[in-house]
């Protein structure tokens, strides 16, 4: 006897679920990176189906930089109201004011790369042994090699020559003192697949993802949201369009697109149609050929 | 509508990497910028056009040294399928790879050189498709614009292909001729060999049907977690959380935990909001039991009437995954599914030639080799032969002076 696989958002739902559940039996003192983006939010709902009635086995963990949108501020502080889960913060700022990171200057700052040091701190501090987060292998070439159990030495390094093969449904979570694991639940999602599964679970997002006029100016050919941490001068001409964002990363290092996806249903079929990838609207991607390889060495996300 | 995943085994000489490039580029899986990236690499065929083998590279090591060293994974999907593609390199230094990367595939698409027919590479190949159970074998023929697109050519491998497959125990398998290179039967029918009437690569992967195991006989699930609120309204709620890794579960069924042999029935089972009937191989759901016993992470239930083999001493199935050799004076960990437990190699029985087939007297394992052991454990696993449920017959060993993985395990006995 036997019947066909699930569907693919089932199979997929219940994978991500499974690896949620072996970092609760497999770590001491798990957290789940949030970023307020959609891939972490589809995290929140997956541990929700991990682990309900009961609690996460783990607190949510926001790199604050300062420099976010403040639609994804409000929207992180209403759903930790919401799920009744714990929330640290590590905060960028307190870095910067420790002397431990130097910002940069000029019209291309961003406080995207300080922001590995504020993480690597706070794993320290809080001694996670897992952390959870919303990588997904069909974003960048880099990530597709990546396991869904990585592991990050003392500093946070990933070594793609000394990665563990990864059999089956099998996850080594053993580690060193000082190390730590990057857990990806959602490693076989693709952009679609998150936002399809969005819309079937009816999960709200921050308002950024979805089409709205923005005061805008334009950066290297990228339209960027007119914001004080661009360090705008005269040179910069603010447009006010119908934009949205694709990513809900740092406002410094995340593009707009403009959109007239004012629905989710809007959305999926601008993607289906879409001829840009989703890291393609992140400037720090566009460094170099081999950027986001350099940046996952270092302890990136 | 489901994913296929499958796996691609060959060289960069076969043209694996250009296959996987032409499937995505002529099924208009590449997206725009992508696209623009590769124009501006300077990696160009002979004939000036896009060199489609760098879609699938992905480390700086392998883009300098122009070969696939670790598993990468793909995604695409067409209108009638999702396709997760798990791209291993083929040398024999790689066979690790090529293990993981098959031991979690459907499908594998085994490239063959048209001018060069099957060779010992070729032989290698199915030999690890076989032994890791893969339900579906594609064999491309590629470069077939190489032999004039002869079928003549095509036949002969297609023959000395089966006369191998018979002693693998290779089942279902398929025989395509390609031209990754110029997209021949890739994505679209050739025009350049009309005598064959198969499908095309890409008919063929959107149509091959991929079946679970849901049958009773094997219902297993393995515990990965205890849900237990201790509010104060749900103050008595206990569940069982794990995903059914084969065979099906329904309320009221009879099961048993194993090692522990306690039984009881299923009362509830829940998924966050609902409550399904039946849980079925691939569910992650909370099973709730009639009665109070002792259960943890490791455990596994199973239904009551068809118990799996529980045993400390496990004749299996070894490839060695670590550059340190394996030492039968250590103790190693050994991880089946959410169990974990010490063991030791207590025997090597013997390896095997992977380009022969033959089977050499050995005393211990080094990188890539495989071949047949017994395993003594500290604690009694419960399961399945690998053959006959994939899901509850595998298992991995853990160094624990490392903690690297270092060894893929497929039960084939019971040494007890």
């Amino acid at each position: 006897m036997s019947k066909n696989k699930l569907n693919y958002l089932d199979d997929l739902e219940a994978e991500a679920i499974y690896i949620l559940r072996e970092v609760a039996g497999q770590f001491e003192k798990p957290a789940l990176l949030f970023s307020g983006g959609k891939d972490s939010i589809t995290l929140v709902r997956l541990a929700e189906k991990a682990f309900r009635p009961g609690k996460f086995p783990f607190p949510l963990v926001h790199i604050d930089t300062g420099h976010n949108f403040p639609e994804t501020i409000s929207y992180r502080d209403e759903m930790v109201d919401r799920i009744g889960e714990k929330l640290i913060v590590g905060y960028v700022q307190d870095d910067i004011d420790a002397g431990r990171v130097i910002e940069q200057k000029g019209k291309n700052a961003s406080r995207n790369s300080l922001q590995t040091v504020t993480l690597l701190n706070t794993i320290e501090k809080h001694k996670f042994d897992a952390c959870i987060g919303g990588a997904r292998r069909d974003e960048e070439k880099a990530r597709a090699k990546e396991r869904i159990f990585s592991v990050r030495d003392e500093f946070g390094q990933w070594d793609p020559k000394r990665q563990r093969p990864e059999l089956w449904n099998l996850y080594n979570g053993k580690i060193h003192k000082g190390e730590n694991v990057r857990v990806f639940p959602i490693s076989n999602w693709t952009e679609l697949d998150v936002w399809n599964y969005i819309r079937r679970e009816n999960i709200a997002l921050p308002s950024i993802y979805f089409a709205h006029q923005r005061d805008v100016i334009t950066r290297n050919g990228q339209l960027m949201a007119a914001a004080k941490a661009l360090n705008m001068d005269s040179e910069d001409v603010i447009e006010r369009r119908n934009v949205r964002f694709r990513t809900v990363g740092d406002m410094t290092c995340t593009a707009a697109v403009e959109s007239d996806a004012f629905e989710i249903d809007d959305i999926i079929n601008e993607i289906s149609e879409s001829k840009i990838s989703e890291r393609g609207a992140r400037m720090d991607d566009k460094v170099s050929e081999a950027a986001m390889e350099d940046r996952k060495k270092g302890g990136y996300f | 509508m489901d994913i296929l995943k499958f796996l691609t085994a060959g060289s960069v000489d076969d043209g694996k990497s250009t296959l996987i490039g032409r499937l995505l580029y002529d099924s208009e899986s590449i997206l725009q910028d992508q696209l623009e990236a590769l124009q501006a690499s300077n990696r160009k065929n002979d004939d000036g056009t896009i060199d489609l083998a760098i879609l699938t590279d992905g480390l700086k090591a392998e883009r300098e040294q122009g070969i696939t060293i670790d598993v990468a994974y793909k995604y695409f999907q067409t209108e009638k399928r999702k396709f997760i593609i798990a791209d291993t390199p083929g040398h024999i230094q790689y066979t690790r790879n090529m293990v993981t990367g098959a031991s979690n595939a459907d499908l594998a698409i085994i490239l063959i050189d048209a001018r060069k027919g099957v060779i010992e590479q070729t032989i290698r190949h199915s030999y690890l498709v076989s032994l890791l159970a893969l339900q579906h074998v594609v064999v491309a023929v590629n470069k077939m614009d190489m032999v004039d697109y002869s079928e003549e050519v095509f036949n002969n491998i297609v023959k000395d292909y089966q006369a191998m497959a018979a002693k693998l125990n290779l089942n279902e398998v398929s025989y395509i001729p390609v031209s990754a290179l110029k997209g021949d039967n890739i994505v679209h029918e050739s025009v350049n060999m009309i005598w064959y009437q198969g499908k095309s690569l890409l008919d063929h992967l959107e149509t091959v049907p991929v079946a679970i195991d849901d049958s009773t006989d094997h219902a297993r699930m393995p515990i990965q977690w205890i849900i237990r609120p201790q509010t104060e309204e749900l103050h008595d709620y206990r569940g069982y959380a794990g995903r059914v890794a084969s065979g099906s579960f329904k309320v009221n069924d009879a099961i048993t935990v194993l090692p522990s042999g306690f039984s009881s029935t299923i009362s509830k089972i829940e998924f966050f909001d609902q409550e399904p009937a039946e849980a079925s191989a691939g569910m992650s759901v909370t099973v709730h039991l009639a009665d109070e016993i002792d259960i943890s992470r490791g455990d596994t239930l199973v239904n009551a009437k068809y118990l799996p083999t529980v045993s400390q001493l496990i004749e299996a199935d070894l490839c060695w995954m670590d550059t340190k050799p394996m030492d039968a004076s250590l103790t190693y960990l050994i991880q089946h599914n959410s169990k974990t437990t010490r063991c030791k190699i207590s025997d090597v029985l013997h390896k095997v030639n992977i380009n022969t087939l033959d089977k050499v007297s050995a005393e211990s394992f080094n990188l890539n080799d495989i071949g047949r052991v017994v395993i003594k454990t500290a604690d009694p696993l419960a399961f399945d032969l690998y053959q006959e449920n994939k899901a509850n017959g595998g298992a991995i060993l853990i160094d624990s002076r490392t903690n690297l993985t270092v060894g893929a395990l497929m039960f084939r006995a019971n040494a007890d």
